[in-house]
């Protein structure tokens, strides 16, 4: 085989170009990559869309309890005639980071005992997995109260430390993702048993590769399929899981919005005002939805069998 | 003239269930198995499925560390996978090349993990040896599910061939291919081998196969060696009831029924519980109350450099 047949050939497509263009085939996935975006975008820019419509969140007006929409509360008013959008807008802040951010957390922690566990087998994984049944047996509610409950304060830590925003809401996600990650730890385990057994991996053994290099050469692309399917599902559950914490006191405390609580304080009112619930409501399932369009998106991507 | 690779008592024993109730159990896969491979040659490794051959292989090649027994490379111990120049080729042609990887990536792999390449001459090297194995070029872009079971077979040689190996293990690289393409990996194989001098550890059952490419046969059963010897003495003139037993079941052409009495019968034993004496002896069709009770030992036939374990080697030959 001559050299210049070897030049003569395409110039090499890299593989995450190939993936790349894969994803961008996906039209799904990619519209909802730009609604998530464009909600996103507009969570953070609340303020000014509430400095735009001349609106404050927390503003108090009895005289304009449940508003009909209007052109100065485009979605109407709520019990106390607070404005609906830029409320479900600042919500969307927390709801939307609590949500990606407890899922990314424990994903990351589930994958890395699973894989450990999948990969090194034996006495590890006997005690990786029993941990695992373990916070799996605990009654996912009580857990959730007694973790918020913990008072950090006892630990010598400054309460007004504490009590700042941004360590509460860094509290919730935590809290969350110490009770969600044992599912996708038991995915990743699966699947890694089956992927290290296969003869690729073997094959990269005989040359000389290490652990590290097989589970991020091998295993981890492998394995990425179910695992992004699980992630998408969780963040759905995530900030539900949000809303209940809020709702037993332990998440984000009124008045501060969140999906979740705007949707727990509707509850009462669903019969006279059902749309209050229906905003948030909506607002969550299209999240969840468009995480899983992208979750498919990338699954699609990282199979080179969705080429032909 | 000394040897490539040599392997002494090679024992690979694996506990079995039991961690923590009830007893632990010994599975011997591999019993005292000791042979030579010289510089260039190719040495078959043929048995039964069951018998340990593969994990020989893996021994052999540092995947598996034996529980007893030592193997060497040019005097050096083998202590872990990949410090030798040793590579495998394996079975399944699906299994053995990661479906998530471009091929140019999967061949250039070993480089990879030596490290010392850039991207662009791994690529480089990647190419050139897929054009030896006689695959296009532009195969370095494409993925292994677009590819032939025979051509994925190409793509693992190519993977094992890119680091200049001396040996490699290939562990019945063609029994998951179709009778046309077997001959055309099989000659490839031939090609390669007197191109570049790289000796095989040639793991098979199929003796029609065999007796095309060694140069010498190892007969493993249970995990033990029945006879080692060049493969003209040892398709001429078997020396063991196995080796006979094992030639008996070769379909020929044109050569009537076969006599009663000269194969095995049976399946092959338990490795939990192996035979006392020579394993062999229930299925043996010329067993005697000796081999019962007693173990031959792997000793030469009438001085020829042919190796049986048989109480009555070369009798009845």
């Amino acid at each position: 085989m001559s050299v210049a047949s070897i030049q003569g050939a395409q110039a090499p497509r890299s593989i995450w170009n190939a993936r790349w263009s894969r994803f961008r085939r996906h039209r799904l996935a990619v519209a909802a990559t730009i609604f998530l975006v464009a909600l996103g975008v507009a969570c953070a820019g609340a303020d000014l869309i509430a400095a735009a419509l001349g609106v404050d969140p927390s503003t108090v007006d009895l005289f304009a309890r449940f508003d009909p929409p209007s052109a100065k509360h485009l979605l109407g008013t709520d019990e106390i005639g607070r404005d609906v959008l830029v409320r479900l807008l600042h919500g969307g802040r927390i709801s939307l980071m609590v949500g990606l951010l407890a899922t990314a957390l424990g994903g990351v922690f589930g994958v890395l005992i699973g894989v450990l566990s999948g990969y090194l087998e034996g006495r590890t994984d006997a005690f990786l997995m029993r941990f695992t049944d373990c916070v799996l047996s605990l009654p996912i509610i009580p857990l959730l109260i007694v973790l918020g409950a913990v008072d950090l304060a006892k630990l010598g830590l400054p309460s007004s430390w504490l009590n700042s925003p941004s360590v509460s809401f860094w509290r919730i996600v935590v809290v969350i993702a110490l009770v969600d990650w044992t599912a996708i730890a038991r995915i990743s385990r699966a699947a890694t048993l089956s992927v290290k057994h296969r003869d690729f991996v073997q094959a990269a053994r005989a040359s000389g590769a290490g652990s590290l290099y097989n589970i991020f050469a091998h295993v981890l692309p492998n394995i990425a399929t179910p695992l992004i399917v699980a992630c998408a599902l969780t963040v759905g559950r995530v900030i539900l899981f949000e809303s209940t914490l809020s709702f037993l006191g332990f998440g984000v405390v009124p008045p501060t919005p969140t999906w979740g609580n705007m949707l727990t304080n509707a509850q009462e009112l669903v019969t006279s005002a059902p749309l209050l619930a229906i905003y948030p409501g909506l607002l969550i399932l299209l999240t969840v939805i468009a995480v899983n369009l992208i979750g498919d998106g990338i699954r699609v991507a990282f199979d080179p069998r969705s080429d032909s | 003239m000394t040897a490539l690779l040599e392997a002494r008592d090679v024992s690979v024993r694996f506990p079995l269930g039991g961690s923590w109730f009830g007893p632990r159990q010994i599975l011997r896969a591999v019993e005292n198995v000791s042979f030579d491979i010289s510089a260039g040659e190719t040495l078959a490794l043929v048995g039964e499925s069951g018998s340990g051959k593969t994990t020989l292989g893996h021994a052999v090649s540092g995947l598996r560390k034996p529980t007893g027994g030592s193997v060497t490379f040019r005097g050096a111990p083998v202590q872990r996978a990949g410090e030798k120049p040793i590579q495998l080729v394996f079975q399944d042609p699906f299994s053995a090349l990661d479906p998530r990887m471009l091929v140019g990536d999967i061949v250039a792999e070993p480089l990879r993990i030596k490290g010392g390449f850039s991207a662009s001459q791994r690529r480089d090297r990647a190419g050139e040896i897929l054009g030896q194995v006689g695959l296009p070029a532009d195969s370095i872009t494409r993925y292994p599910h677009e590819f032939s079971g025979g051509q994925r077979q190409r793509i693992a040689i190519a993977r094992a061939l890119i680091s200049d190996p001396e040996l490699i293990v290939a562990d019945e690289p063609l029994s998951a291919l179709d009778v046309s393409v077997q001959s055309q990996v099989l000659n490839l194989m031939k090609d390669i081998q007197e191109k570049r001098g790289i000796a095989y550890l040639f793991i098979s059952h199929d003796l029609g196969v065999v007796n095309h490419l060694a140069d010498r046969v190892a007969v493993l059963y249970l995990g033990r060696l029945m006879e080692i010897a060049s493969r003209q003495d040892l398709f001429g003139q078997p020396s063991h009831p196995y080796t006979r037993a094992l030639l008996t079941a070769l379909p020929r052409v044109g050569r009537g029924r076969r006599k009663p009495g000269q194969g095995a019968s049976g399946e092959i034993p338990s490795p939990l519980s192996p035979p006392t004496g020579c394993v062999f002896h229930t299925r043996c069709p010329m067993a005697q109350k000796v081999c019962t009770e007693q173990a031959p030992e792997l000793l030469a036939v009438d001085g020829r450099p042919q190796f049986s374990a048989c109480h009555f080697r070369g009798s009845g030959a």
